[in-house]
Parts: C-alpha cells; structure tokens; sequence
C-alpha cells in the first residue's frame, strides 16, 4: 500500500466543518468529509423544500472528491500497459464474473418465485451488487461476513455455490442449511457466512461477536496470525436501531477487527430513510463513536473495492472497525410481495442508468482490457452455471420425515460427550455428586 | 369454513334453520328466506380490523396508531388501509425500525393520558420490545398501586404464516399469557376480531392481540349488530363455536378453524361408527384471563378434552388449560387429556418440514379419537 493509504486521520474534535480544505495528505478516510462522486439521490429534492438540515445536504453534494483523485495518483502498477487503471484484466473479470452471478441468480429467483417453486419471503439484490463484489472479492476463507434477509448475494460472492443456495431457497435437502434455514438464513460454516438474519440489527451484534472471536484468538489464545476480518452487511433502516450503535461503540471502544457496511438503498419497504432518520448522512455517526466514517457510491464496484481495502487493511492491521456508507440502490421492491408503488419512477431511471454492470463494462471495454466477446463469454457461462444450478435444485430430494426433529441441539442427549467419547449423562456415576449430607 | 355457519342463535338475532346446516349456503330467493339474508353478510378479518380502528379512533381523539408501514404503505398487511388519509401523520405514526424505541414510547404515552396502539409487523419483532410491553406496560398499575394505568395496545400477527422461516412463525401466546398485568386477546373470525379490537382499545390495561396472518384474507358472516359501532366483546369469555356431547377441543385463532374442520370430518365418519362423535369447540378468544369456567364446564359435560396451538408444546396454551381442567374437573375426565401443539423445533422453511411443524386437521381428528377411545394410541406425526 502507498503512504496515501496508510494516513488514515483519526476522528477529528467536533468542531470541524465541511468546509474547510482537504487536508494535504491526501488520506483516503477523511471521517467528516465525504466522498461523492455522484449527487445525493433525487429525492433529496423533496427533503430540500422541507427539512431544516436541507442546507447539510447541499453541501456535502459539493464537497472535494477525496477518493478517486487519491486513487488515481497511488498505484503503482505491475500492468505497464494501462499505468492509471484501479484493476488488472484479471481482477476486472472477477468481478465482472462476480456481479452478473448474482445478477443472473436473483432474476432467476423471481422467475421461480412466480412459478412457485419458491416461497415465503424472498429480497432480492438487483442493484446492489458492487457493494456485495467489491468488499467480499477483498475477503480471505477465513474472514467472516454477516448480512441480513437480503442474502443471497452475500452467499454467493463469499464462494458459498450456486446450487447450494438455489437449493436451499427451493426447500431441498441439498440446501446449503439442508433446506431448513430458507431464503433468509444462509449458514455457512466452510464459506463463513455466518448468517443470514430476519430481524435487522439482528446481524450486527453477532458479527461484531465474530469480530472478537478475531481478536481473542490472537491475543488470548496466541494464534499469532489470526488476522481475520468481519464484514457486517446491514441497510439504512438497521440505522436507527438500537443494536447499531450498541455495537459501534463496543467495536471501537475494543478496536475490533470489523467493518460495518451500510447498504443505504435509501428505502426500508416503503419507509423512506429521509422520513425515518433525524440525520440520514449515516457516516456521519461513524466518527461519533471513535471510528471513520466514509461514504462512497455504491454503484461503482471499483470505488467501492477501493474503499474496501483501505478498510479492511485497517482491520487485519488492528487499527480497529471503520463504519462505510454505500449509496446504492435496490432496482426491485422490497420483496417479491412488495407491490413497490411509493417509489418515485424517476427515481428508479436515476439509478437504473447507474447500473453497476453496465458501468464496470464500460470501464473495461473503453479502457481496454478486455474484449465483448470475453464479457460474452462470462454472461454465457454464468447463464448456464444458474441454469443447472436450477436443475440441480429441482431434482433434488425433498427433505425427509426425521430431518424435522434433526439440528435442534448439537448434543441432543444434552450434559456433553465425555473423554471416552460417550454421553456423559450414561455414565452411572455423572450424576451423583460428590456432597454428603 | 362451513362448521361458521352454526354459530349459535343469538348472534344477529337471526335464528338459522336446522337444514341449513348441512346444506351449501344458497342466495335465497324466496321471500320466506329474505331475514337469512342480511344475516349472510361477509367480511374479511382485515376489514373487520381496519374498519374496528377507524371507528375507534374517529370516537376517541387521544386513540393513536403507530408502528412500521402503518402509514403511507397502508400498513404493512394492509390493516391500516386508509387511516392515514383519514387521521393524519399526528395519528397515524410510521416508524423507524426500533421497536424498543416506539414500543417505549407508546407505553410513556400511555402512562400521561393516551391511548396508544402499538403494531409490530409481526410478534416476533415484538421481541425487540419485550422488556416495555413486560417491564414497563404489565408491571406499572401494580407498581404504581393502581396510579398508573397503561391503555395500550400492542396488536400485529402471530404464529406461522407459509414459508417465512424460523424466525418469523413462533406463536407467542404462552409467553405474553404467562404475564400477569397483561391482556392477551387471540381473535378468530371477523367477528371476533372486531369485537376484541375496540373492547382491547377501550380497555384501560395494556392488551396483548395476537392476530395471525393466514386469517387476514378470510371472510367470515358477520351479524348487523357486530356492525355496529358500539359493539364490544367481553374480555375473558370465550365462545363455543360448535355445541357437542362426546369431547371438549379448546383452539385459538388459525387453529379454530382447523378444529371446526376435523369436527366436520368426524361428523361424517361418526354416521358409520356406532354412533355419533359430537365435538363441542370452544374458541377461547382470550388467553389471558383464561375462560377456565367455560372451560370447566365443557368438560363437566363431555368429559373428554383436546387442546389445540399452534406454539411449542412446552409451557404452553395447552398445558395450562390441562393443568386447570385437573384442578378443577379431575373426578370428571375419563380419558387423558390430548395436547395438540407445533413440533418442538425451531420453524424449518422447507415445505414440506413446515407443514409437519404446525398442527394439520388430521392430527386433531386422530386426537379426538384417541380421546374417545376410537383408535390405537399411536402418534399421529413423526
């Protein structure tokens, strides 16, 4: 990593305003300056004619563009051909690979939705995926991620595959949770996709916990190389809940290994973040817990990937968690039950024409690193791993009768296995005590 | 759907002629007929709901509603359809997404003078707020020594729904129904509904209304007296669905229904037994206080019992109404009593998992004739 990188400035005393210069560092984590490269999304106009911290807003839409300036001067690049680019071929085409997986799985989720072969309550992705690819391609095995009911993204970046989760969300033993969790609870021990979680907020506190198993791990139990990083993803309604700031400060005060990633998608079903949140510049609540607080625009993978790194290596360095704000967008409703009439429809084209696939593309192809045909090939290939991901789901065995009472407990018999592998409670003598009255 | 019908005589006023009973519901034509007919009224449990909430805050100004979605989505369910074109942002709040928060809120209301209406998208996430609908709404007018009265409501639907998974399907009536200082109201029908709504608004403790989500859609009839505005159930009564000899089954909310099913499906395999199995079914309605003397007498009658929910088995609805009937009524049961609850695991998603968790009208019917001593005592369900 570059100097640049390395200067992350601290939360500064309070009295600091927007207003005043860049600092000359040019550090990328400027926790009370923002990064926009975008304009504050369009419904913003309405708050404007009637909130009083309207002014805040207009503000922070001319505020210095800290990252992609900083971007572009630090990397020293080993592809000497394009000298300035934020990715090699190989890492565009990860991604590129990435982010049309879970575009292709979540259409074909609706799909099966509206055939029914799908059920309950299922939230899907569409829009969002740059976040999802640009943390989680970041990720080692190890490194944990948390998210919420909108998951199957998550899943499928961490390397969780395709058919497992397809699976999974058709009610099939096969399943990535053997059919038992749903479209909600994606586990993963192997991926460590720790959830998964219906409630929002619910997610934060466990990977906060995750966050210390980290911490613990190196330094009370001396594994000196666990460096591994949580990711929790979570939206802007979770923000106003309590659990968010409970764990904020608890992750700051003990420096935790963890980023928290807000996926500000500006709606909560039909509740708009401007109408439920007294401030809605979430980075901002960064700072007052003694972590930097950065926004960045969701919808391009590679200032998100950017960002992302930056905030990881803080992590696996132990400088502590950093609280990221990602303005994105969700292009369908809620779920698929959400009839999505509250939203303004040129508030949809607004973020359509930011589509982070066509955006990535377009990067690549103008910068040329890469060929049509080769993206071709990629959209080709994903559309046949989610079709067969979709067969394999379909023939695959409904879970049986006895599964029902199965996973209750890990040790059903309860009272532990004991040193000679059996249940300690046969053991004649367990219960007996060693009192005499 | 059909065991409705033969609601007692009393309900409109209208008395129902034997044949009907066992006849599909016509449109009569005949002027003979023409008093069945107003009485053949429809409506679903969500407009019985929405329309018990208008009619309750347009009569009390200090009513006010306040939860997730109840808004500008027209609730979340669609229970609030309309309200807030009606009452306005004052009195029809959407929240941010913190039930501790907008739970504490409503009980701090309450104690100063209004009378909130809490809704939670569904009584899981009432576990968020527990510690105030527990600590700070059941617990105050004994603490306070009667100073401090809580008039809230905290209303939204309970227990399974279709493929939501495990943390969206838990029923809470055992848990709220173990709490003394708390009303816990479980309606049925539109009827029910709408009368256990406006008698919960009006009531100066805090109620606990547990509604269930599969019911919103039903229609049920509903009588020109259950119209009115001013028409309020009692708390604590319950009611018998459908009147019988042999065997007592108590049920609440979805579970009603499934339990008219069965009694129907007895009804006609009886005819070829050597007689009749009658299943009295009471719709208990009110889970706290529990209608122990109907209960009681119930069973002093049939002398057989069968207990019905949709929640866990242990600690249950079920096994308070057991213990209760044993206390009271021991000398006059002649079978044990059969305890029909969910499975005891955590909800599964797959569909075919689920629908082995929730009671099904076979397992009450299979019940009923363990009861009666009708068949061999084997499980009905893995």
């Amino acid at each position: 990593m570059t100097a640049a990188a390395t200067k992350i400035i601290q939360p500064l005393p309070l009295n600091f305003t927007n207003t005043t210069p860049r600092s000359p560092d040019k550090a990328l984590f400027h926790p009370l300056k923002t990064t926009p490269s975008s304009s504050f999304p369009a419904s913003t106009h309405k708050l404007r004619l009637t909130k009083p911290n309207s002014t805040l807003a207009r503000r922070r839409s001319t505020a210095v563009f800290a990252v992609s300036d900083v971007v572009q001067e630090k990397k020293p690049k080993s592809n000497t051909f394009h000298p300035n680019l934020l990715i090699t071929k190989e890492e565009g085409l990860e991604l590129y690979e990435d982010m049309i997986l879970g575009r292709s799985f979540e259409d074909m989720c609706a799909q099966m939705y509206y055939r029914g072969k799908m059920f309950g309550f299922v939230h899907l992705y569409n829009g969002q995926e740059a976040v999802s690819t640009g943390f989680i391609k970041l990720l080692k095995n190890e490194d944990c991620i948390v998210s919420t009911y909108r998951d199957h993204v998550h899943a499928l970046s961490k390397g969780v595959p395709a058919r497992a989760v397809m699976s999974e969300l058709f009610g099939k033993t096969t399943g990535c949770c053997r059919g038992q969790g749903g479209s909600m609870h994606m586990f993963s021990k192997e991926h460590n996709v720790l959830g998964g979680f219906a409630f929002i907020g619910e997610g934060i506190p466990v990977a906060t916990g995750a966050a210390f198993t980290s911490k613990y791990r190196r330094e009370v139990l001396k594994e000196g190389d666990c460096d591994h990083v949580t990711l929790a993803f979570f939206g802007d309604g979770t923000c106003n809940n309590g659990q968010f700031f409970e764990c904020l400060n608890m992750a700051a005060l003990w420096k935790l290994p963890i980023v928290f990633v807000v996926e500000n998608n500006l709606w909560a079903i039909g509740m708009s973040h401007l109408r439920a949140t007294s401030d809605p510049e979430i980075w901002k609540k960064g700072p007052a817990f003694g972590m930097p607080g950065v926004h960045v625009d969701g919808m391009d993978v590679l200032k998100v990937r950017e960002v992302a790194k930056e905030a990881i290596n803080r992590a696996r360095r132990g400088e502590g968690p950093t609280l990221v704000e990602c303005e994105t967008y969700r292009f369908r409703g809620h779920s698929l039950a959400d009839p999505d009439e509250l939203r303004d429809p040129s508030e949809k084209a607004h973020y359509a024409a930011r589509d982070p696939i066509t955006a990535l593309k377009k990067y690549m192809v103008e910068n040329n690193l890469v060929s049509e045909a080769e993206l071709k090939a990629i959209e080709k290939k994903i559309d046949e791993v989610v079709e067969e991901a979709v067969e394999f789901a379909d023939i695959s065995p409904h879970p049986g009768r006895s599964q029902l009472l199965e996973n209750v407990f890990a040790d059903p018999r309860g009272f532990g296995i004991g040193p000679d592998g059996k249940y300690r409670c046969e053991d004649p003598k367990f219960t007996e005590g060693t009192a005499h009255v | 759907m059909w065991g409705i019908i033969r609601q007692k005589v009393g309900a409109g006023g209208f008395p129902v002629p034997i044949l009907e009973q066992s006849l599909p519901r016509l449109r009569p034509a005949v002027s003979a007929w023409r008093r069945y007919s107003s009485a053949a009224k429809e409506m679903t449990v969500r407009d019985a709901l929405n329309s018990a909430l208008d009619e309750e805050m347009s009569a009390d100004p200090k009513v006010f509603l306040m939860g997730e979605e109840v808004g500008e989505y027209q609730g979340a369910y669609k229970i609030s359809k309309g309200l807030l074109e009606k009452y306005g942002p004052d009195r029809v709040l959407d929240t941010p997404i913190t039930e501790a928060g907008f739970a504490g809120i409503g009980v701090g209301a309450a104690y100063y003078g209004l009378r909130p209406i809490v809704e939670f998208m569904t009584f899981n996430f009432s576990m968020q707020a527990i510690d105030h609908i527990i600590n700070s709404a059941a617990k105050s007018n004994y603490m306070s020594a009667g100073q401090i009265n809580v008039p809230i409501v905290f209303r939204g639907p309970n227990g399974a729904a279709a493929g939501v998974g495990a943390q969206h399907s838990q029923c809470y009536a055992a848990w709220f129904g173990a709490c003394p200082g708390l009303k816990v109201l479980a309606p049925y029908s539109s009827e029910d509904a709408r009368g256990l709504l406006k008698a919960a608004i009006r009531d100066p403790d805090p109620v606990v209304f547990l509604e269930n989500e599969l019911l919103y859609g039903e229609s049920f009839p509903i009588s020109a007296e259950a119209l009115d505005s001013s028409f309020c159930l009692p708390i604590g009564k319950a009611k018998i669905e459908r009147e019988g000899k042999d065997v007592t089954i108590t049920a609440f909310s979805k579970m009603v229904g499934y339990a008219l099913k069965a009694a129907e499906i007895l009804a006609k395999e009886g005819i070829s037994a050597e007689r009749f199995v009658t299943k009295q079914v009471i719709n208990l309605r009110s889970i706290r206080p529990l209608d122990t003397a109907t209960i009681n007498a119930s069973v002093r009658k049939t002398n057989r019992l069968v207990t019905v929910e949709e929640g866990f088995p242990q600690h249950g609805v079920g096994a308070e109404i057991c213990t209760s009937v044993i206390e009271e009524s021991f000398i006059y049961l002649d079978a044990p009593v059969e305890r029909i609850a969910g499975a005891d695991v955590p909800m599964p998603y797959a569909a075919n998992l689920e629908r082995m968790a929730v009671p099904q009208v076979e397992d009450i019917v299979c019940a009923v004739k363990r009861a009666c001593y009708r068949s061999v005592p084997m499980t009905a369900t893995a």
